[in-house]
């Protein structure tokens, strides 16, 4: 049994509700997951399913209260729900940096990114102005930045998608985290910009031997990047597998109908597959099962109850009544 | 029977500073393109962002004034009528009833303060379809079954729908008036995966019932080969590439085609391939375009040639066109044989 602590992040039983005037959302409910040293592990669900809240819970970025964050998430042997705001400030950005979606709008247009990155730096390494701005150079040149001496000096309106992308990437090494949580880093960026990123992300992770948690609802990047695969649906993990294993055999039905909707190219001249209604709207979540109107396997017992996480294949886990008496077939 | 037809159209939007606001420069959206689309026929525009292919389906409904060029209609008695210095008045009523649109992002295309009722019945009033409201509200109900919603949420306002139903009502919207041409810009991008397929399909279904033309842009290689009959590749303002859907992708000429496909996930962890994508760089920014071909600077193959003179669109097979020096060359090589 491996211990809480070789492990670098152990999330356990975490919740988040908020409170809104339609109700509480349970936006992550009860989910479970670990991260080991040196990995690259994936969330992947659609909109509203819980994983940047997810991510925001673990970064201190969910402000509790109002919401609500129960359960508990051991970074590096350290307990992280409850800890003050200025003790938060310690880990969060220099332990554990985040990676954000939409590059345009997540630097200032107001200052240099040099600048923004330099806040970085001093905020949390204990270096001179000059070491500082050497290391940040460096750190661009290392993201593929070209002339990181004068585009240091340069506004965010003067790069494109991709190199702030790039420079947002490098702002989250600036620091060497342990973990990079990397929320969709790439699903504003076009194919071909998307591959540069991704092979960057992969050069860096295997360079420092840091871990990453990728967030993103495509499965297709997941297959480039991943070690281990967690699928999520409506606030809840519902399979857990490594990626060779989750896309040979994918096990929930939901996890099954995403892979089924890509389009192939055979699907030519044919409807292609899909899965069935809609995302549920996170105050909405059906009884039981939440997956269940829309899963064309649904039971009785699936409307009722709330599958718990079954392990029918070592190492592979899956919340479906399905699996309750074997392989599910 | 052709439905509309461009040559050598042009889009170039001046950039204006100083005091006076005078033009100081151009972004050169849209180099000289030839396009035609028939009754029935679906074509695909696909590029990556800012290549043109949204200036090219804008200008082509007239939300944008041409620069240069010639835009043809042919209304459905089959005249002809040139569009391009505007719509005439013995135009303008049939080209806005036949030629519709459903744009990218269902969040901001729908007014949130008009009930899905209204929003649904606005062309049908403007294009005088029907007399006495209840036929029209009939006919609201209709293309609400039609798109797979349910007839009782007509009542009901945007902000009350999942992305994927405000794409549904979007549809139902444009096609109240059945239209001869629908123009796609990026319909399924801002959805759900689960919900893309369903969008695709329901466009398919309503094609294969209506008979009507479709253009379909978008980024994504593997949903615009679903969908077209035709595919055109566009870079930097430029089509690069047109051929026949299943053609482009068994045989792409342009090196810049190959380099988008390469770069398609293959949802393979035991293949991966991203890590053997070799195309450098990034677009260059249409306001100062490359000299010669626009894509030489990220070209693999690029020539002293490339640099200097751009390629125009040769046809290196039947109905398969391609504007790239190297494809000249071999020609030329097979000629002197």
């Amino acid at each position: 049994m491996t211990t809480a602590c070789e492990r670098i992040l152990t999330v356990s039983n975490l919740k988040t509700y908020f409170r809104t005037p339609d109700g509480i959302v349970r936006a992550v409910d009860d989910v479970s997951f670990h991260l080991n040293r040196g990995e690259v592990l994936a969330l992947v669900g659609e909109s509203g399913c819980g994983k940047s809240v997810t991510a925001h819970s673990i970064m201190g970025l969910v402000k509790a209260p109002p919401a609500k964050l129960e359960g508990s998430i051991v970074f590096d042997c350290r307990e992280l729900i409850g800890l003050s705001s200025s003790e938060y400030r310690k880990i969060r950005g220099m332990q554990i940096s985040m990676v954000f979606q939409e590059p345009m709008s997540s630097f200032d247009p107001l200052y240099t990114v040099g600048e923004q990155l330099m806040e970085v730096a001093q905020a949390h390494m204990p270096w001179g102005e000059e070491e500082a701005k050497e290391r940040i150079i460096e750190t661009l040149r290392l993201v593929h930045i070209p002339e990181p001496d004068k585009r240091y000096s340069e506004y965010p309106h003067q790069m494109s998608g991709g190199m702030l992308q790039r420079i947002m990437i490098a702002m989250a090494l600036i620091t060497s985290p342990k973990i990079i949580i990397a929320d969709e880093p790439t699903t504003a960026l076009d194919v071909t910009i998307q591959a540069q990123v991704l092979n960057l992300m992969q050069d860096i992770q295997s360079e420092y031997d840091g871990s990453i948690i990728f967030i993103t609802h495509d499965l297709g990047t997941v297959a480039e990047i991943a070690d281990r695969v967690h699928v999520m649906y409506a606030g809840k993990i519902v399979e857990k597998a490594s990626v060779v294993e989750l896309f040979d055999n994918p096990l929930h039905p939901y996890t099954a109908g995403l892979l089924a909707s890509r389009v192939r190219r055979e699907y030519k001249g044919q409807d292609l597959p899909y899965i069935e209604g809609y995302v549920p709207r996170a105050d909405q979540f059906p009884e039981g099962c939440r997956f269940n109107p829309r899963c064309l396997r649904a039971t009785a017992k699936c409307r009722e109850l709330q599958p718990p996480d079954l392990e029918p294949a070592p190492g592979h886990t899956v919340a479906c009544w399905l699996y309750e008496g074997g392989d599910g077939r | 029977m052709k439905i509309l037809s461009t040559t050598g159209l042009k889009k170039y939007f001046p950039i204006r500073s100083g005091v006076f606001l005078q033009v100081t420069g151009y972004v050169r959206a849209l180099e000289s393109t030839d396009f035609e689309i028939n009754e029935g026929e679906t074509i695909g525009i696909v590029g990556e962002s800012g290549c043109g292919k949204s200036t090219l389906g804008r200008t082509l409904v007239k939300i944008y004034e041409p620069t240069a060029g010639t835009i043809t209609y042919y209304d459905p008695l089959g005249a002809s009528h040139d569009i391009s210095k505007g719509l005439g008045r013995d135009v303008r009523q049939t080209f806005r009833k036949d030629v519709q649109m459903i744009f990218q992002n269902p969040f901001d295309s729908l007014n949130p303060r008009m009930t899905i009722r209204d929003i649904i019945r606005e062309p049908i009033e403007t294009h005088k379809l029907f007399d006495d409201v209840a036929a029209m509200d009939e006919r609201v109900a209709e293309l609400l079954t039609r798109v797979g919603l349910y007839p009782e949420y007509a009542q009901r306002y945007p902000h009350e729908f999942s992305g994927g139903q405000r794409q549904r009502i979007a549809v139902a919207r444009s096609i109240a008036v059945n239209p001869r041409l629908l123009i796609c810009d990026e319909p399924t991008s801002a959805l759900d995966v689960s919900v893309q397929s369903q969008i695709i399909n329901l466009l398919k279904e309503i094609q294969r019932e209506t008979g009507m033309s479709l253009i379909f842009i978008s980024h994504n290689l593997d949903v615009v080969h679903h969908m077209s009959d035709r595919i055109m590749v566009m870079y930097l303002g430029n089509v690069v590439e047109s051929a026949p859907a299943s053609e482009l992708f068994d045989e792409p000429a342009h090196p810049y085609t190959r380099a988008l496909m390469s770069a398609i996930p293959s949802w393979n962890p035991k293949d991966r391939k991203l890590a053997k994508v070799k195309l450098e760089g990034e677009p260059p920014s249409p306001i100062n375009p490359p000299s010669g071909c626009p894509f030489h600077p990220r070209c693999p193959h690029a020539m002293e040639l490339c640099h200097e003179i751009k390629p125009e669109p040769q046809e290196v097979n039947d109905g398969h066109l391609c504007a790239c020096h190297l494809h000249a060359r071999a020609d030329a090589e097979v000629a002197a044989r």
